[in-house]
């Protein structure tokens, strides 16, 4: 075989490669993506609505109730309430007046239905989302 | 009075690291015999200021001494002496002490074993790992000294945090450091080598076995991880695509692209300038990885900016590694001479495929590691890239990747038939795809993804025991054919393990309450209830629960829900019954109503051949490693270089 055709190949190959990889990537990211909301996004419309999300805040306190393995409580960003609702074990560090994210899917009468609890790290640890709708519900307070 | 002296010893290393880094290549460019000369002894001295540093603080920890701030922060006078020692690297001063504790000893191991090799070679390698010592070094003391006081000192500690109470993590950060770290030497071989401007085969050989010890810790400090994840967070997942862990799995994916480009090199003199990229591109994504899980910009970009220093330094030391060295390919490179030519259907092509597959597969990791920072740091908004997204793309490019590895043995250097390389190939292929057709059939449902791990995982394993039948019959091979064909059966082994649980687990959150009983994967678990125990720093809510198979024998299962007296934070402590075929997991969720209580019960098929299948793979590392050739041609290495010295002057 001659040489450039050799060289031909070897470049077509690689670059289909990185084509096939690109398009992969590109798919995969669009659909895996979760945008971080607050829960004043989430009542102003501003959540995604046909995929998931994740609302940080604070689980707000004495709003935690139990029915089984089904957990209901409330993520506040201390301006506006969003109930949860979550079925499965909560981990360890989840607690009222803590942290929390949550991924959420669909809405159901209301509730929003969490497909997942993320409270992790240890006990002094704000998730950062968390943190951040805090400061940004507190911020838009003082500014109407 | 220890830790001054640990800190007078950490100053005395930085002045020995300048020495050792800027002297011996200084020598051995203009030829200065007794500045090299100086390497090998400057890296001993370093060697020991650093273990003497290290040491001091690990006797600050052993004595309990609060009143130096790191141990107040990170231990507790109730500690077990184990976890005391293992606290030393359990934050971020004490990690990078040992981080740079293990460059040294890799240096003086560099020392040590190269007498064979050229004075002027060593110099420059011994002196580039100086460079790196130093800044490292001027790291530790500027912005992450652990041998700050705390005055007044703090009445007892901290604590370390619970999680890290485990043997598993007092093993894992040591391993997977000497793994980040060995590839420095990868790295100071490949700027030896172009500062030099003598890449050839004696340089490949070099530089192989020590980038295959630092493969070999990387390897089973990930395992180690990834165990210590599956039974301490207690969540039963194995691998979850973390930024933490993809920051250790980024070295580890060029680790294994430069272990076999480095392999056609020194056996073809073929891609020596894409060996020299890996080697600068393993070893920068170490520094990446220290950047990214030290400088806090994985929990938020903005926990970067309240403690900027830290993550400035390396985001700096990371710019001027990465910028040098490539700035000296740059102008090295064109120099350097091409390799044996290759057929398009050749051992070298074939390697290159896969050599490029492992390098995009890091590449789109490293995009979705990265993404949500970039995202956050331009002000877009706050996103997360979930595993889905790891899985879609990760998984189609490394199943060419499996598929090749199989076949690459058999073809030949420079040209290669195809219709041979298919002649021989055509058992394992029936068989993979016999297998991938009934396994997950016999497992209860095929899917394709599991239907292409059995063949893929029956493809690698067949045709590596048909190949190692046929070579037996010429004679006992070489070690370094063992520990390939080891390692390539540690990766059918783990993707086996991984099929298997992805397909086949069953995970289950109940309520139950004393003798209640729930079925899952064919196993009955029967709760027996939940007493309170007492333990050394802590109290434990402590379940029983039977376990048996098909009415078979009972098993006890103990499940654990921690309370560590220093922090109000609990601790679940997995309860695993741990078997060839299968796992069988239970841990204790939260207490309900009366004495129910919510279990999380686990069924994970073959789990732990995916550790078992990493462990295989380490030892085809250390049989690749201790191969004689490395030993008995290091002479004959020092001639060939010797030859072509005489043929480029």
């Amino acid at each position: 075989m001659k040489r450039w055709k050799k060289r031909a190949a070897i470049i077509g190959g690689g670059l289909a490669a990185v084509g096939i990889a690109a398009a992969l990537v590109l798919n995969a990211l669009n659909s895996n993506i979760a945008l971080y909301v607050t829960p004043s996004d989430v009542l102003a419309g501003k959540a995604p609505k046909f995929q998931a999300f994740r609302i940080g805040g604070m689980v707000k306190d004495g709003s935690l109730r139990r029915d089984n393995l089904t957990v209901h409580f409330i993520m506040t960003d201390l301006v506006k309430d969003i109930p949860v609702a979550y079925t499965g074990i909560l981990p360890d560090l989840f607690k009222e007046g803590k942290g929390a994210v949550v991924q959420v899917k669909e809405n159901a009468g209301g509730e929003y239905i969490a497909t997942e609890v993320l409270a992790k790290h240890d006990e002094n640890y704000m998730p950062p989302a968390a943190k951040d709708a805090l400061d940004q519900a507190q911020k838009n307070k003082g500014t109407p | 009075m220890t830790a001054e002296l640990g800190h007078f010893a950490l100053i005395l290393a930085l002045c020995v690291s300048l020495v050792q880094g800027i002297l011996p290549i200084a020598g051995a460019q203009y030829g200065r015999r007794e500045w090299i000369l100086l390497a090998r002894p400057a890296a001993q001295a370093l060697f020991l200021l650093m273990a003497c540093s290290f040491a001091a603080l690990a006797w600050s920890f052993y004595t309990n001494d609060f009143s130096v701030q790191y141990v107040a922060e990170h231990s507790n006078a109730q500690l077990p002496t184990l976890y005391r020692f293992g606290a030393v690297w359990g934050g971020h001063e004490g990690s990078l002490l040992l981080w740079v504790l293990m460059l040294s000893g890799w240096t003086v191991a560099v020392a040590q074993n190269s007498r064979t090799l050229d004075d002027t070679m060593v110099a420059r390698v011994i002196g580039v790992l100086g460079l790196v010592t130093t800044g490292l070094l001027m790291f530790v003391l500027f912005t992450s000294n652990p041998f700050t006081r705390l005055l007044p000192a703090a009445e007892n500690g901290r604590d370390l945090n619970p999680l890290l109470q485990d043997p598993g993590l007092v093993f894992h950060p040591p391993m997977l450091y000497m793994g980040y770290v060995g590839f420095s030497v990868a790295f100071a071989f490949a700027i030896a080598a172009l500062l030099s401007g003598r890449l050839d085969a004696a340089w490949a050989r070099w530089s192989r076995p020590w980038t295959t010890a630092a493969w070999v810790f990387l390897t089973l400090g990930i395992a180690l991880g990834s165990w210590w994840a599956y039974y301490e967070l207690g969540w039963g997942g194995w691998w979850f695509w973390d930024p933490v862990e993809n920051a250790s799995f980024l070295p580890w994916l060029l680790g294994t692209a430069l272990l076999h480009s480095l392999a056609v090199t020194e056996k073809r003199g073929s891609f020596k300038s894409w060996t020299v990229l890996l080697a600068i591109g393993a070893f920068s994504l170490s520094l990446l990885g220290t950047f990214l899980v030290r400088s806090g910009v994985l929990t938020s970009v903005h926990a970067f900016a309240t403690d900027p220093r830290r993550g400035i330094f390396i985001l700096v030391l990371l710019v001027l590694v990465v910028g040098s060295s490539l700035a000296l390919f740059a102008w090295r490179a064109p120099k350097v001479a091409l390799g044996g030519s290759f057929g398009l259907m050749s051992r070298e092509s074939l390697m290159l495929a896969g050599n490029v597959l492992l390098v995009v597969a890091c590449a789109s990791v490293l995009l979705g590691t990265l993404y949500p920072l970039i995202i956050d740091a331009l002000h877009l908004g706050k996103i997360s890239v979930g595993p889905p997204y790891f899985n879609a793309v990760f998984v189609p490019v490394m199943a060419p990747v499996l598929f090749l590895l199989a076949a690459v043995p058999l073809a030949r250097w420079k040209h290669a038939e195809a219709r041979d390389i298919a002649l021989r190939m055509w058992i394992p292929g029936v068989l993979a795809l016999l297998a991938g057709a009934l396994v997950p059939r016999l497992m209860g449902g095929w899917t394709v993804l599991t239907g292409l791990g059995v063949a893929l995982s029956v493809w690698i394993a067949v045709s590596g025991v048909i190949q190692i039948a046929r070579r037996l019959k010429s004679g006992l091979p070489p070690s370094s054919f063992w520990g390939m064909h080891l390692g390539h059966m540690g990766i059918a082994v783990f993707v086996f393990g991984v099929t298997m649980v992805g397909g086949y687990q069953e995970e289950q959150d109940v309520r139950m309450e004393p003798g209640d009983t729930v079925l899952v994967g064919g196993h009955l678990f029967k709760m027996v209830g939940v007493q309170d125990v007492p333990g050394p720093n802590y109290s434990a809510a402590r379940g029983a629960f039977e376990v048996s198979h098909n009415g078979g024998a009972v098993h006890m299962l103990y499940p654990e829900k921690r309370n560590y007296f220093s922090s109000t934070m609990p601790m679940t402590e997995a309860a695993i019954d741990a078997g060839f075929i299968r796992d069988v997991y239970v841990s204790l969720g939260e207490p309900l109503e009366g004495k129910a209580w919510a279990v999380r019960v686990y069924f994970k098929p073959f789990v732990d051949w995916i550790w078992g299948g990493c462990v295989l793979m380490a030892l085809g590392g250390l049989f690749a490693m201790s191969d004689k050739r490395y030993r008995l041609r290091v002479k004959a290495g020092a001639m060939d270089t010797g030859l072509t010295k005489g043929a480029t002057a």
